[in-house]
């Protein structure tokens, strides 16, 4: 998908202008932190969880190269394919040739963050192949050709009635010529629709929450079943997955899905959860007779190892996005390309190029909530810094930024200059800020005073005059 | 394998290793995970499983109505009854789709005259789908289905309605005991083509972030929990 | 009344000291150079406190900032020298307390992480972290502080500032000693823990989104009903003051020490002081 990262702040504009994102991010904020909460507390474990997801996801990360090779050996003893794709070029090329082979016209999709990250179906497009997106957030913004706004809940941008105008101008043409206003009638509708696509559709494509290598299977988690039709109906199976998406044993797996679903939802468990392993045996009575996995690196393997490598722990649950201040105010679209929120704003500059999403880790007040719900631990604070580090290094940051900064470090290293320049300046704001205490407005604060007064501070000097004025360090009697 | 693939593999082991300092994992450092992979460690025990079996059917029982499933808990020779009336009480067809499975052999179907069941997977067109159940888990009202020619998946995911048969005894802890006993059945190498864990019926929250059941799975899960 | 509290807090204090292994009583302050400038009153209180708990505070003169503007613009070059600068300047003192999260999180946490290359540095920077303390956290979990002698006649609500709290978990000291002050009653917001949006330049660099989130917090305060807001760091304080006050809001901004320290007949934050009528100069 095309980048609109570098026009961060003209979507930020544009977000906090839009009425039904707003409406939609007050109910985010609320709903999402509130349902996390209640299920972290109701399982005594949970930290201790948090700690072992951790560690979990830090050996497999360790002995990446291990486990994909065992992952891959388990696959094809099973009947299997494993297919390896450096780059999202290398990932479209082999999906395309599959589907080719399999003299594809539908895809049934499951909704897969890597396929958005390789843009997949425009690729599959261009080949005269129809992806169809079956997640109903995921289709509801097929239709409006709108990329998803959130990793777990892609339309959560929009209302139900934004939800019934795109049903009826689609699905009007297959005979539903009647404008829903109930939610549960736009999910039958869709259901309805969706069932018969999934029963033309030739290759089933979905996406991975962990690859487990002690059995070759790969492993899916949602709540719709969509995934389940996706991979059981069409004959052929494709799984894409990145490759940091596998993790040792079963037992592993059990760990992670315990706070997955809770730090996602809030659920104790999503509905479904599946271990998909090769195709279909001779004497099942469905499935797909072809089962292919293609691992995806698109420059994570040069991430191991930095100081960023705590990145590719995530396992896409949304947590960080749900808790972030930055988030709830401007939603996931104003973030400009696949992945939103904090861990967009690690990701992306990796992904895409810090020259190109360089705004998106400096849109942060470090806040911390983000880590503080992270089921596996990562410092999403602490790797946003280290893109500023590179970008100050890079000089990508901004020349004002730098020159007020340059200006503020000269004096902070010369203590006694800096002294009596605070002196003048704080005499200089307390005189003139007096009468009401504070400024409407204040020359080089524009960005403080265009939305807030600025106080001013008291008369009687800074506190180092005033402490240096009664004879400074004292004992009270 | 062709030599693009072979070189694209390489390229990516390769990228790997160069990250992380070393070349190909061996000697002791190969053991030691070679070892973790053959010997799974478990994580922290939610202790809220940990329960007499007893106690545990309960909880299962408990999760899976909180998840919106229903429960019926019956002796095995109201089994094909609790069938015909959940489906008169709900106004469904008594036509089903069976799985031609042994853990549901044992119970006397005729006695339901009015039920017609057809065994095999799932039609499109079929509104009723009737399985057996591999395991149930404790902690979370869990249903877990392992696939092969005696269960369809297509039998847990076609129709608007899922009717599962649980035997109690099949009740276990947690995730972890479910894995054991897979690798007993199956073998440690040999999963079956698809594992299903099922935690109430299908649903979505992705209109207005407000839950709404039957997205593209069963509308409906019913469970009967089976004395044994 | 007061001299009866104040005794009784005394005679608390001591009793709480005796039973540990004698806390720190050489104590310096590290005034942050937001309160230097704009707000001395929180450093005085601050003062206040920690003698009213057998402290002798001193300020070494030559301290200036922390160097969070130059670590969170990514410049680690200038964090590292002003880091170094601040490690001396505070050497030899038992323990050093801050009246800021953001700050003290600055010293407790990120420094020694600035120096994985230098030995000797780090070693520096892990004493001086080591002996940081955020100002609540330093009275009630180090000094054994329960109650405080002070009065304040209103309704308040306290924002946990997201350093303070996720840092170095400040969150039940405040409130516990704002509990024992006379005539003050505490009414908790919906989401008290929510950042306001000041995060340092990014509310210069990022002002739409930072209005965004001020407004909320406003909201949020107002809807409390309470008269006052208090929180333990001055950034976040000068930001919400900002706001309520741009809203027409007569809601007081304060810092939390200030009340503690009975000093709640001041100005609060962005108003004009009392007894200094409009125009008189």
């Amino acid at each position: 998908m095309q980048s609109t990262a570098h026009d961060f702040k003209e979507n930020v504009g544009t977000a906090l202008a839009d009425p039904n994102l707003q409406d939609s991010l007050a109910k985010l904020k609320v709903g999402f932190s509130e349902r996390r909460r209640q299920a972290a507390e109701r399982l005594p474990e949970f930290e201790a969880l948090r700690d072992r997801a951790r560690d979990i996801k830090n050996h497999a990360l360790a002995n990446l190269d291990f486990y994909l090779e065992e992952f891959e050996r388990k696959v094809t003893a099973l009947g299997g394919h494993v297919h390896w794709a450096p780059t999202a070029a290398d990932a479209r090329q082999i999906i395309g040739d599959l589907c080719k082979s399999a003299g594809a016209r539908t895809v049934a999709k499951s909704k897969s963050m890597v396929a958005e990250e390789i843009a997949l179906n425009e690729h599959l497009e261009g080949l005269g192949i129809a992806p169809i997106e079956t997640d109903l957030g995921e289709y509801i913004i097929q239709l409006r050709h709108e990329p998803p706004s959130h990793i777990i809940a892609p339309a959560v941008h929009l209302t139900k009635d934004q939800v019934a105008d795109t049903f009826l101008e689609h699905h009007a043409p297959l005979g539903f010529t009647k404008r829903l206003t109930e939610r549960n009638d736009l999910v039958a509708e869709a259901r309805y629709v969706l069932r018969q696509k999934f029963l033309e559709a030739d290759v089933g494509l979905t996406g991975a929450n962990f690859l487990v290598a002690e059995t070759g299977s790969s492993m899916l988690v949602t709540n719709e079943g969509n995934a389940d039709l996706s991979n059981t109906l069409p004959r052929m199976h494709i799984v894409l997955a990145s490759i940091e998406k596998v993790i040792p044993t079963l037992e592993d797996a059990a760990v992670l899905l315990r706070v997955l679903a809770r730090s996602a939802t809030g659920q104790e468990s999503s509905a479904y959860t599946t271990l998909n392993t090769g195709p279909r045996r001779d004497s099942d009575l469905d499935g797909p007779s072809q089962y292919h996995v293609v691992l995806l690196d698109n420059g994570r393997s040069s991430v191991l190892g930095t100081e960023m490598q705590d990145m590719l722990r995530c396992i896409r649950c949304g947590a960080c996005m749900n808790h972030c201040p930055v988030y709830g105010a401007i939603g996931g679209h104003a973030y400009g390309w696949v992945y939103p929120g904090p861990i967009g704003a690690v990701l992306t500059p990796q992904l895409i190029g810090v020259d190109e999403a360089g705004d998106l880790p400096n849109a942060s007040t470090f806040c911390g909530r983000c880590e503080s719900v992270c089921p596996v631990r990562i410092p999403l604070p602490g790797l946003m810094r280290h893109w500023r580090e590179r970008e100050f290094e890079r000089h990508l940051t901004p020349r004002a930024v730098r020159q007020g900064l340059a200006l503020w470090s000269f004096l902070a290293r010369r203590p006694k200059l800096y002294r009596r320049v605070t002196q003048v300046a704080n005499r200089m704001l307390a005189l003139f800020g007096r009468a009401d205490g504070r400024y409407r407005k204040l020359p080089l604060a524009g960005g403080w005073t265009q939305f807030r007064d600025f106080p001013a501070p008291p008369a009687g000097g800074t506190f180092h005059a005033q402490w240096a004025r009664h004879g400074g360090a004292r004992v009270r009697p | 394998m062709s030599d693009t693939t072979n070189s694209a593999r390489a390229q990516i082991l390769n990228g790997i290793r160069r990250s992380l300092r070393r070349g190909e994992l061996g000697g002791q450092q190969r053991q030691a995970v070679e070892q973790r992979l053959a010997t799974p460690e478990r994580g922290p025990i939610v202790a809220r499983a940990q329960l007499p079996q007893a106690e545990k059917v309960a909880l299962f029982c408990q999760w899976a109505e909180v998840n919106n499933a229903t429960v019926a808990r019956v002796e095995p020779r109201d089994v094909p009854a609790e069938v015909a009336s959940y489906l008169a009480r709900n106004n469904l067809p008594a036509e089903a789709a069976v799985a031609p499975s042994p853990l549901l052999g044992g119970y006397d179907w005729e006695s339901q005259k009015l039920l017609v069941l057809r065994r095999g997977r799932a039609e499109g067109s079929d509104q009723v789908s009737i399985t057996g159940a591999f395991a149930g888990i404790a902690e979370t009202g869990t249903l877990v289905m392992a696939s092969g020619p005696d269960h369809p998946v297509s039998l847990n995911l076609l129709p608007d309605t899922h009717i599962v048969v649980l035997r109690e005894s099949d009740v276990v802890s947690g995730y972890e005991e479910v894995w054991a006993k897979l690798r007993d059945r199956y073998g440690k190498n040999n999963m079956p083509r698809t594992v299903n864990t099922i935690t109430g019926p299908s649903r979505t929250g992705d209109i207005e972030q407000a839950m709404e059941l039957g997205a593209h799975g069963p509308r409906r899960l019913h469970i009967l929990v089976v004395r044994d | 009344m007061r001299t009866i509290l104040a005794a009784a807090m005394v005679t608390s204090v001591s009793a709480l000291s005796s039973e540990r292994s004698a806390p720190p009583r050489r104590v310096a302050l590290f005034v942050t150079c937001l309160v230097d400038l704009f707000r001395p009153a929180v450093a005085f209180a601050a003062v206040k406190l920690l003698e009213e708990a057998g402290c002798t505070v001193e300020v070494p003169p030559l301290q200036v900032c922390c160097g969070q503007p130059a670590y969170n613009s990514g410049d680690r070059a200038t964090t590292r020298a002003i880091a170094q600068q601040v490690i001396e300047t505070f050497e030899g003192f038992e323990a050093v307390v801050v009246p800021s999260g953001s700050c003290g999180g600055m010293l407790s946490h990120h420094y020694p992480t600035l120096f994985e290359d230098d030995a000797v540095m780090k070693a520096k920077a892990e004493s001086l972290a080591g002996r940081s303390y955020e100002l609540m956290s330093f009275l009630v979990d180090v000094l054994g502080v329960r109650t405080v002698s002070a009065h304040y006649d209103g309704a308040v609500t306290y924002h946990d500032s997201c350093s303070g709290l996720r840092e170095l978990g400040v969150k039940g000291q405040p409130r516990q000693l704002l509990a024992s002050v006379q005539g003050l009653r505490l009414r908790e917001m919906k989401t008290p823990e929510v950042c306001c949006g000041f995060g340092g330049t990014f509310c210069v660099k990022y002002p739409e989104i930072s209005n965004a989130m001020v407004s909320e917090k406003a909201a949020d305060i107002a809807a409390t009903g309470a008269d006052t807001v208090l929180a333990g760091d001055l950034g976040c304080l000068m930001n919400m003051a900002g706001k309520l006050q741009r809203e027409g809001s007569p809601i007081q901004v304060r810092h939390v020490a200030e009340v503690l320290a009975d000093m709640g007949d001041i100005a609060p934050i962005g108003e004009a002081e009392r007894g200094r009528p409009e125009g008189k100069r």
